[in-house]
């Protein structure tokens, strides 16, 4: 599979990384720090036990991630999460649909670039 | 400053946007990073004069990237470093609140390679720009003070040459009055000198005499007494001074003008309004011709003269109070006597070169501080220098130092140090660090910050012990250390540097020491005279507090028994055993000593009423021993309605067991007023 490729099955825009990023290399390694990154688990984790702060700035690194490498669609989902986590003290049972959204794309996301490593 | 890179400072706490930070600059740029407000403070403080650039992210654990912006206005370092803020953060107020607080560039995601480089690029050359035009505006400034110091010197040698002079007298009133005015402005506000009218007093202090180019050199250089026409003609000099510099077309404004003119004119009228030309009287007289006349007559005392010998410091200083020379404002005379003795001192070692140079600095200083100029590359390199020998110094010595910062608060310790006491090398809020509270615990680190905070300039030095784990080993300590003040009129200290010294081998010995030395041998109880220390002590609590003691003072009845019929060994056995029920019987806050021989006390204390207690105590140790017949008297007193000293208190239980001993003895009794009698008698304790 291409990075192109890649990109199509993530609902990224390979176009936009590329004329930021300038090669597939690059744009290959920071996929791999992807993989790597723990934020996910420390959102999962910090909803879980209600801690806000955590949650909304582990949504925030998420967006920033998926909007530095265009993947759109996770950048979509994060973002929307990370708005409904700003500045909240309460947890509520209006963050699982918007967690369960993320985590869909995110899983998809993630299984795609393993794919690619491989 | 060196060839190396320069050095950027990335912060953020994603470790994929570091890195892809990282992976665009990395080729013309060393990059640190770090993961939250905090640890960019620390690399902050360790590397402050070496980084050129900075990007920070805003929302992070910890510190956020406006508190981190925040703490830079405070230190200072926003004007050295520029910051490009980098966030997925577009909304205005976010940007706008990062420029307000000196961000000099928001860069919001996703990055863009180009463009991250290209501003960090305009932003890195902008600063360098500032930095050079700084360093060339500090060079110029100082060569221009440097020209301006050495016309005014020129021009006063002339005056000085024609007279004869060494021409150290210009040199020696210009210190002298700095010296004056600066005592001056210590004891009071009355004349509102600034430190830059303290400078040009001074500097323009060597144009007093310059009127005396008019006057004919045989008048000037004349040995014997002045004609009074002669008188005249040397008494125009103030004058005629004063109008050379009035006469210097367009300059009329300039500051140094207008105080030459002053000085000029009236450094010969007199405090009384008797002097000349003007005959002004009292602070009529400019305080700047003031401070002149005096120095240029101390001068001229302690030097010799065509016509004087020189006298000595302390004879200049009568003459001067005495009235012999002049009338001074008395302010002024009280600041003569108060500078004397570091005048004398100052004046020896003045020489044309060092005086000049001094004064340059500190202009040059003054006007850089003035202006809130930046550090130039001259104090920063300066201070570098400094820095690696303190390094050194520290790494070679084999002793834990250690560097403290107040704000942020960081404590230092070099890689040596730190390894050895397994901490890091930076400390952010040290007192929150578990690694370094491990070290030294919270509350004493606590109180030894405390201490810090509570020195001045003066009194600087904070020396304490602790008990400290260091390498897992409970260690007494010395700490000690000294504060540094960057401005002597601040509250509070900038930090502190220090060492800490092990001193636990010193300490247990003489804790032993002690301990031994309070400490009866045989049975382990305190001797009398600890017991007499702390029952003292006890007592005079006692009255404030409403505390009630007894004290027991007991006797082996039968010990030369215990001697006789089964031996020394047996003798010491009763005793210990005797010690230890003791100690078995009362609390730890109670007392129990051995006074030698087979005498004991008890310092006990009780609620309502201490029979009880005495009681018991009495029975507990007076159970056989082994078969022996322990027998005891014992007396006892109490500090109820007691108003004396542990010694009357010890004559009543004294007394009282004398009673005992001499009735059926095994037994107690309390001290009562019959016994008074007795007691006053004196012959209880040659009983035996």
């Amino acid at each position: 599979m291409t990075v192109k490729e890649c990109y199509e099955q993530m609902g990224g825009n390979y176009d936009d990384v590329m004329s930021r990023l300038r090669t597939d290399e690059r744009v290959i390694k920071f996929l791999g720090k992807v993989v790597s990154d723990t934020s996910f688990e420390l959102l999962t984790e910090s909803l879980k036990n209600h801690s806000m702060d955590e949650a909304f700035r582990a949504a925030h690194t998420l967006k920033g991630v998926s909007m530095n490498l265009s993947l759109t669609k996770l950048y979509g989902v994060a973002d929307k999460l990370t708005e409904a986590l700003r500045g909240r003290s309460d947890y509520g049972e209006d963050l699982v649909p918007l967690y369960d959204a993320f985590k869909e794309v995110y899983l998809h996301t993630i299984e795609s670039i393993k794919t690619l490593q491989n | 400053m060196s060839g190396s890179k320069r050095k950027i400072l990335i912060v953020d706490d994603s470790e994929l946007n570091r890195s892809l930070l990282a992976d665009m600059l990395e080729g013309s740029f060393e990059i640190i990073e770090a993961e939250n407000g905090t640890e960019a403070i620390a690399i902050l403080q360790e590397h402050e004069l070496e980084i050129s650039l900075m990007l920070l992210d805003i929302v992070m654990p910890q510190m956020d990237g406006f508190e981190v912006l925040s703490m830079m206005n405070h230190t200072g370092w926003i004007k050295m470093i520029p910051v490009i803020m980098i966030s997925a953060e577009t909304s205005g107020a976010y940007i706008d609140r990062a420029y307000d607080l000196g961000a000099v560039d928001y860069i919001s995601r996703p990055f863009d390679e180009r463009t991250v480089k290209h501003r960090v690029a305009c932003n890195f050359m902008l600063s360098v720009r500032q930095k050079e035009m700084s360093d060339m505006l500090t060079d110029q400034i100082y060569q221009k003070e440097k020209d301006n110091s050495l016309m005014i010197e020129i021009l006063s040698h002339i005056v000085e040459f024609r007279n004869g002079e060494s021409g150290m007298h210009v040199l020696h009133v210009n210190m002298i009055t700095q010296m004056l005015l600066e005592q001056l402005v210590r004891k009071t506000n009355k004349y509102h000198l600034s430190q830059a009218d303290i400078r040009f007093i001074s500097t323009a202090s060597a144009l007093h005499d310059i009127g005396k180019i008019s006057v004919p050199e045989e008048i000037l250089n004349k040995p014997g007494r002045f004609t009074p026409e002669e008188f005249e003609i040397m008494k125009s000099h103030t004058v005629e001074g004063a109008n050379m510099l009035a006469a210097i077309p367009f300059r009329k404004n300039e500051t140094l003008i207008k105080i030459g003119y002053d000085i000029c004119r009236h450094h010969h009228e007199r405090y009384d309004g008797k002097g000349y030309p003007d005959g002004l009287k009292g602070d009529d007289i400019p305080i700047a011709a003031q401070v002149v006349a005096l120095a240029d007559v101390y001068d001229a005392l302690t030097s010799e003269r065509c016509y004087k010998k020189a006298f000595d410091s302390d004879t200049a200083i009568n003459m001067i109070l005495n009235g012999e020379c002049g009338q001074f404002n008395p302010l002024l005379l009280e600041c003569l006597k108060e500078i004397t003795p570091k005048l004398k001192t100052e004046l020896k070692t003045v020489s044309l070169g060092a005086n000049a140079e001094n004064k340059l600095q500190d202009s040059v200083k003054q006007i850089l501080r003035a202006d809130k100029v930046a550090a130039s590359h001259r104090s920063i390199y300066l201070f570098e220098l400094e820095r690696q020998k303190f390094r050194f110094l520290s790494d070679i010595s084999g002793e834990i130092i250690f560097e403290y910062t107040s704000v942020p608060e960081t404590l230092q310790f070099s890689e040596w140090c730190a390894e050895f006491l397994g901490v890091p090398v930076r400390i952010a809020d040290p007192s929150e660090c578990e690694e370094w509270t491990n070290v030294f615990p919270k509350e004493d680190f606590e109180k030894f910050l405390n201490r810090l905070k509570n020195t001045s300039p003066e009194n600087s030095v904070v020396t304490e012990k602790y008990l400290l784990n260091i390498n897992g080993q409970q260690k007494w300590s010395k700490v000690i250390a000294k504060t540094l003040w960057s401005d002597s009129e601040a509250e509070a200290p900038d930090g502190a540097i220090g060492k800490i010294v092990d001193v636990n081998d010193e300490t247990e010995i003489m804790e032993l020491l002690e301990k031994q030395a309070e400490h009866d041998s045989k049975t382990g109880l305190l001797n009398h005279t600890a017991a007499k220390n702390r029952i003292d002590t006890l007592i005079t609590e006692a009255r404030s507090r409403g505390k009630r003691y007894a004290l027991a003072v007991m006797d082996l009845d039968n010990m030369k028994k215990a001697n006789d019929e089964h031996g020394h060994l047996f003798g010491d056995e009763v005793l210990c055993a005797l010690a230890d029920r003791m100690r078995e019987n009362i609390r730890v806050t109670d007392i129990a000593a051995r006074m030698g021989g087979d005498e004991f006390i008890l310092f006990t204390e009780y609620k309502d009423s201490s029979l009880p207690q005495i009681k018991r105590i009495f029975k507990r140790i007076t159970v056989p021993f082994r078969n022996f017949e322990v027998s005891i008297s014992m007396g006892v007193a109490t500090t109820e309605n007691f108003e004396g000293t542990y010694d009357d208190l010890f004559k009543m239980a004294d007394t009282a067991m004398y009673t005992v001993k001499r009735g059926k003895k095994n037994n107690f009794c309390y001290f009562d007023e019959s016994m008074r009698g007795l007691l006053e008698s004196g012959e209880v304790r040659n009983d035996g």
